[in-house]
């Protein structure tokens, strides 16, 4: 927790007018980013995902190739950048620390009871304990989105302090809102501003296991959280949109969005980070067609 | 080979220059008189030149017109009315209008690329709002040609006459539209002078008029400046006026036109104020107050000019509104990514510099974007003045360009007296969460548009209009149907 601070009443958190936000949303979309400024779009989207495997039939095998994938996203193209992390759930970790070792790549693992939240905290601790343990750099942690409905703001907050607490300085805490069963946005604006002030190092839109995943209105909404935030403590909060993002296009006009919104620095994957799966492979495509003019099939590049 | 950049480099990421492309246009050389469905060269024989305020090049040389001219485009006009338009069933009328809607969606690029280059807004501006929207006029008032007893039961709407009507140079095309298409669906026929600095998009409307097949004289158009306007006022042929622009001309076509029986409306200046309680959505108030004023570099009549801020917010709002247009892009009209393009004319450019120079004389805190600016061409910053008085120029006249003067009040009462504290009364926002002040500052502001938590929202079936010197009479929606008509 952020002591020097003083933690305002939820209930008040700021209003948000859903029809201004996606007004000014539509506007990063008919921004066109052309030539040089594509390329590098592109090459920082690479550098920002978190490549992702949460299943349940995730093996070792299945992480190590993911994670290989993660420092050689597409070797025929020179100088490409890493992937930012390695998403996995805790009993991945290990595995996955290990193949990634010395490349610089940030092993993110999942916790607290990922994806519902629904255990007693004392799992969640464990959970994360255990993930901790096996070398996680980055805490992916869900909120309490039925505590959150029921007004328990204290108890939301309280779990993340708890979690933030045990990582300590060995990993930055990402805190899942799992926008889509929080609601409006005037609730994704109260759910942010809560994990912001209870300790999160980024605050992040979604597992990806529900069917509404972010959106560029839900990502502008806690990009003004964030900036809220820095207006007032003079300290920067990381942004991880996840689920649903699969296309460059789409990827570019988030950049756009936290460019225009939150300023040039917040552009590195210390404080921007997408959660994604299939979207490296779509930048791959692109900028092998900026390179050579032509579009490739998507047989020449691997689908890790 | 891989390299790492996690957690080091910063970004330096700035958009490449994405220019829409002109080559598609056709512009001729010389632009004629359109009268009586053809292109007529002006009897005086002389042109003056339309520019590119964004380079202050020549694009195309616009025919002057004098009063000849004005008598052949009223003699046709009229001549259209009593012969074919008048006595045209009204189902008829509607499917040119219908034609010349769809004309101008097909040729929307076109008529976009156009309008950028002579008057200067962003191609996005011109691109999203204002050519969708003339077509849409003409699609909405097309329906309601065959339709006016519906529109005024048991009242027999009846067709006017010739009218004359006057557009500015902010929405070239689109005042065009506004004022042509409710004209023909009630059975007029007109005679139309666009401003002397855009003329080109209503000459490109004139091809396509021609190319619709529309009758000849139903719509002619004469070129020039305001003496071709007064000729057009003082006519005896014509039988309303129709006119957009300053609050000094519209006084002057109400002197002219006094003791004729010739019908007016009249959409004059403003001095918009644009609200901010403290329950407001601040970040979606900010997007509201810049879209208020800096939309069309602020040439836009109902523009937010005067921004009423609570004092309890007043520093972070402040703070939020200058990180804002930071992120403003200035600059080539063309490209796709600009805001705010070039000031429309050299002269309009010295009257905001004029009124700029004034603030900073007067001691007024003023913040510009420091943003890159273009070497050529006619551009101000998206400028903001703080400390603003009630009784300071600034807060009283119409600047039309992109300057913002800032006030602040504590109560509902205070803010409600200043802000109808003008001679205009065109348009106003209020941003608040709070459903119940909205209704009460919407029924006590003393202006034609009242628009809560969104700005410059425009719709042809929105009637659009002014209070006091702001004007009256109505444009949009039924009530800008029956301007256009009289009633037994």
């Amino acid at each position: 927790m952020k002591n020097s601070i003083q933690i305002p009443d939820f209930s008040r958190s700021p209003k948000v007018d859903q029809v201004g936000i996606i007004e000014r949303a539509s506007r990063f979309q008919t921004r066109s980013i052309k030539n040089e400024s594509k390329i590098q779009a592109l090459e920082m989207v690479l550098n920002m995902i978190d490549l992702t495997t949460l299943e349940g039939k995730d093996t070792i095998e299945k992480v190590n190739q993911m994670c290989y994938k993660a420092q050689h996203l597409h070797d025929d193209y020179p100088g490409l950048p890493t992937v930012a992390a390695v998403c996995v759930y805790p009993a991945m970790v290990a595995t996955a620390k290990a193949a990634v070792k010395g490349s610089g790549v940030k092993v993110a693992s999942v916790s607290t009871a990922f994806p519902s939240g629904q255990s007693p905290f004392s799992t969640k601790a464990d959970d994360t304990k255990f993930a901790l343990d096996q070398g996680a750099d980055e805490i992916d942690m869900v909120i309490s989105r039925g505590k959150y409905h029921q007004g328990e703001y204290n108890f939301v907050f309280d779990e993340i302090a708890k979690i933030k607490e045990l990582c300590g300085n060995q990993a930055r805490l990402k805190v899942i809102l799992e926008t889509g069963e929080i609601g409006t946005l005037d609730d994704v604006r109260r759910a942010s501003d809560i994990a912001i002030y209870a300790g999160a190092d980024f605050i992040k839109t979604s597992t990806g296991k529900i069917g509404s995943a972010a959106s560029i209105p839900v990502t502008l909404t806690m990009l003004y959280a964030i900036k809220d935030y820095y207006l007032k403590t003079g300290t920067m909060i990381g942004m991880k949109p996840a689920g649903g993002i699969s296309t460059s296009k789409l990827a570019i006009h988030y950049l756009v969005m936290v460019k225009e919104i939150l300023g040039n620095a917040w552009l590195s994957n210390k404080w921007f980070r997408f959660g994604a799966s299939s979207l490296a492979n779509d930048v791959l495509l692109q900028l092998e067609k900026q390179r050579t003019g032509v579009y490739q099939s998507k047989d020449y590049i691997s689908i890790d | 080979m891989s390299k790492n950049k996690i957690e080091t480099e910063k970004m330096n990421w700035e958009y490449a220059a994405a220019p829409e492309s002109a080559s598609h246009i056709q512009l001729k050389e010389k632009y004629d008189h359109f009268i009586n469905g053809k292109f007529e060269k002006p009897s005086s024989g002389k042109y003056f030149d339309s520019i590119n305020p964004a380079t202050a090049k020549k694009i195309a040389a616009v025919a002057e017109g004098n009063s000849k001219d004005v008598d052949k485009a009223v003699k046709a006009a009229r001549k259209a009315y009593d012969n074919v338009w008048s006595a045209m069933p009204a189902s008829e009328r509607a499917k040119y209008l219908f034609r010349i809607a769809r004309l101008i969606q097909e040729k929307a690029r076109e008529f976009a690329v156009i309008e950028s280059l002579d008057g200067g807004k962003p191609i996005r501006e011109s691109r999203d709002i204002d050519i969708p929207l003339a077509a849409a006029h003409f699609f909405y008032y097309a329906g309601w040609a065959d339709k006016l007893d519906y529109a005024f039961p048991n009242r027999k709407p009846k067709s006017i006459g010739v009218a004359g009507q006057i557009i500015p140079w902010n929405f070239p095309l689109l005042m065009a539209a506004w004022k042509i298409a409710p004209a023909l669906a009630c059975g007029n026929t007109v005679v139309l002078k666009p401003a002397e600095t855009t003329s080109l998009t209503a000459m490109k409307l004139a091809e396509l008029i021609q190319e619709s097949g529309l009758p000849d004289g139903v719509v002619n158009i004469v070129t020039g400046d305001g003496k071709v306007g007064a000729e057009i006022v003082s006519h005896d042929g014509i039988d309303k006026i129709a006119f957009t622009g300053s609050t000094d001309v519209g006084k002057l076509i109400q002197k002219t036109i006094a003791k004729t029986d010739k019908k007016v409306t009249l959409e004059l200046g403003g001095k918009a104020a644009n609200i901010v309680f403290e329950d407001a959505p601040l970040d979606q108030a900010v997007e509201g107050i810049v879209n208020g004023i800096y939309f069309n570099q602020g040439h836009v009549c109902c523009a937010g000019s005067r921004l009423f801020v609570q004092e309890s917010i007043k520093d972070i709002f402040i703070k939020k509104l200058q990180d804002r247009i930071e992120t403003l892009i200035v600059g080539d009209p063309m490209d796709k990514n600009t805001d705010v393009g070039a000031i429309n004319s050299k002269s309009q450019w010295e009257t905001i510099q004029g009124y700029i120079e004034l603030g900073k004389k007067e001691g007024l805190e003023i913040f510009q974007s420091s943003c890159k600016m273009p070497k050529d061409g006619y551009f101000i910053k998206p400028t903001l003045f703080t400390k603003v008085a009630q009784s300071s120029r600034l807060a009283k006249e119409e600047i039309f360009g992109p300057v913002l003067a800032v006030q602040t009040f504590r109560t509902v009462d205070e803010v409600i007296e200043k802000a109808n504290n003008t001679p205009y009364g065109l348009s106003a926002g209020v941003w608040t969460d709070k459903g119940s002040k909205i209704f009460n500052l919407t029924s006590r502001l003393r202006a034609g548009i009242v628009w809560a938590n969104t700005y410059n929202q425009f719709d042809p079936t929105s009637p659009f209009g002014g209070y006091k010197e702001s004007g009256f009479g109505r444009e949009g929606g039924l009530h800008g149907l029956s301007a256009y008509l009289k009633f037994d």
